[in-house]
């Protein structure tokens, strides 16, 4: 084996301090105001500047403006929604979920949380949530995986959604899927927990920089349920005023140096 | 048989034919080291560490974890394990992420994506090529809650993985040189590679 000179005690003492120190803090996330799930159903969108329906097993590509809203509305259960995303500016900068859970000490993402690209900054934000069920580690169901080979998959429709803005496979980042209550327990095994979920869930997403997206509607390979895929809505709204006390720009330090990291450019 | 020694804080890449093993040796112990596969005659065929978790249904690299591609198919299948539990959920550390995890004054401290994009360079690739990769000997534990924490490695000096290819492959490794959180024991060390028929 190749030698190693250890580094000095004190060095590592004081890397060591600082990190439990960040990590106390995380662990003990806090915000200003708690983040109570959002009502069902879904009062009215504001200034709505695009409505689509995705059919069951389909999906879209959309662009986003920084501040811009997307409201994806449940049409019920047995769907799921998964999402991609790349910085409009650069493609190469993405939705890195790694990154996300890891610096948020946390892979149940929901109200308050933001989504970060693999450049530290934020891409969107969670401003709006009714059910808190997603999943950020399973992915979606391939040609093999759920159903049969008459139904859609999400790895197909994900390369398909890419291609159309010019992605390919090599683009795909990790995905994040809403309304996918897939947890852990305490041996790492992942399970359902259906009863996280009401049919009428909806989340509302801010753009924090010029995106683009892409959205597949399909069934999650953990999903129990059968039967057919149901709609889901998505509605784009425009950009609103950010209060300056606003619970996701705020309600952690790494949100903070996130958002100073867009501001940073 | 093959023997690679890399120095701590480097990055390493490569060929491991179907049906050859290859083993990481955490020399030292506790050490990270941050690891992707490609499809070595097709680079868009790589590592998937959704589609793995998803296929053994649960969240930690161990032995028997069949290691996915983003195609679905199996790439290595792990054969041995002496320290008993991988993370593939926390990715590599980066320049970017340091300055949300730690603060500015780390944004110029050496980390895994830089060794990932010099190394990826060497093979006709780019930033867009890398994906959330496999942390052998990283301890991520994710509680029932969701939170998750980087803690003390488990590894003892000298334990080791083994995976067998089901097809060739291109492995490319980061040494982390993380020195913000106890993933390294806050001392990276150099590793060993052996690859075997």
């Amino acid at each position: 084996m190749m030698p190693h000179t250890p580094r000095p005690p004190e060095a590592i003492a004081a890397d060591r301090a600082r990190y439990e120190d960040h990590q106390r803090k995380g662990l003990a996330f806090t915000p200003k105001s708690p983040p109570t799930p959002s009502p069902r159903p879904a009062p009215p969108p504001v200034d709505v500047l695009r409505t689509e329906v995705i059919k069951g097993g389909w999906y879209t590509q959309l662009a986003m403006q920084t501040g811009q809203v997307l409201r994806i509305q449940s049409g019920g259960l047995g769907g799921s929604v998964s999402l991609a995303a790349w910085a409009d500016a650069d493609r190469s900068e993405r939705l890195n979920l790694p990154d996300t859970v890891k610096v948020q000490w946390t892979t149940e993402l929901r109200k308050g949380r933001v989504l970060f690209s693999d450049m530290g900054r934020v891409m969107l934000s969670i401003t709006e949530d009714s059910s808190g069920a997603h999943d950020v580690l399973t992915g979606g169901s391939g040609p093999d995986g759920a159903g049969t080979p008459v139904q859609r998959n999400t790895r197909d429709n994900m390369i398909l959604a890419a291609a159309k803005l010019g992605l390919s496979r090599r683009d795909l980042p990790m995905l994040m899927t809403f309304f996918a209550p897939v947890r852990v327990d305490a041996a790492g095994r992942f399970f359902w927990n259906a009863t996280l979920l009401s049919g009428t869930d909806w989340v509302e997403l801010r753009a924090e920089m010029p995106l683009v997206l892409a959205l597949s509607n399909t069934r999650h390979p953990l999903d129990p349920t059968f039967g057919k895929v149901p709609p889901v809505t998505l509605t784009l709204q425009g950009a609103r005023a950010v209060a300056e006390d606003d619970l996701c720009r705020t309600a952690t330090a790494e949100a903070i140096r996130g958002f100073e990291n867009n501001a940073r450019g | 048989m093959q023997i690679h020694d890399i120095p701590a804080e480097k990055p390493w890449s490569g060929i491991v034919r179907k049906g050859q093993t290859i083993r990481i040796i955490d020399a030292y112990g506790q050490q990270a080291i941050d690891t992707i596969f490609y499809n070595a005659h097709d680079h868009g065929e790589r590592y998937s560490a959704q589609d793995t978790m998803r296929e053994q249904g649960a969240a930690y690299i161990t032995e028997g974890t069949k290691v996915m591609s983003n195609d679905g198919r199996v790439m290595l299948t792990v054969t041995a394990d002496l320290s008993g539990r991988h993370d593939t959920c926390a990715g590599c550390c980066s320049c970017e992420s340091n300055t949300v995890r730690f603060g500015e004054g780390t944004r110029q401290l050496h980390a895994c994506r830089e060794n990932f994009i010099l190394e990826l360079a060497r093979h006709g690739m780019t930033k867009r090529d890398i994906v959330p990769n496999i942390n052998f000997f990283m301890n991520v534990p994710i509680s029932p809650n969701g939170a998750m924490t980087i803690d003390d490695g488990i590894s003892a000096p000298g334990d080791h993985v083994e995976l067998v290819a089901e097809m060739d492959v291109l492995c490319v490794i980061s040494n982390c040189p993380q020195i913000n959180n106890p993933c390294n024991g806050f001392d990276p060390t150099p590793i060993r590679v052996e690859i075997r028929d």
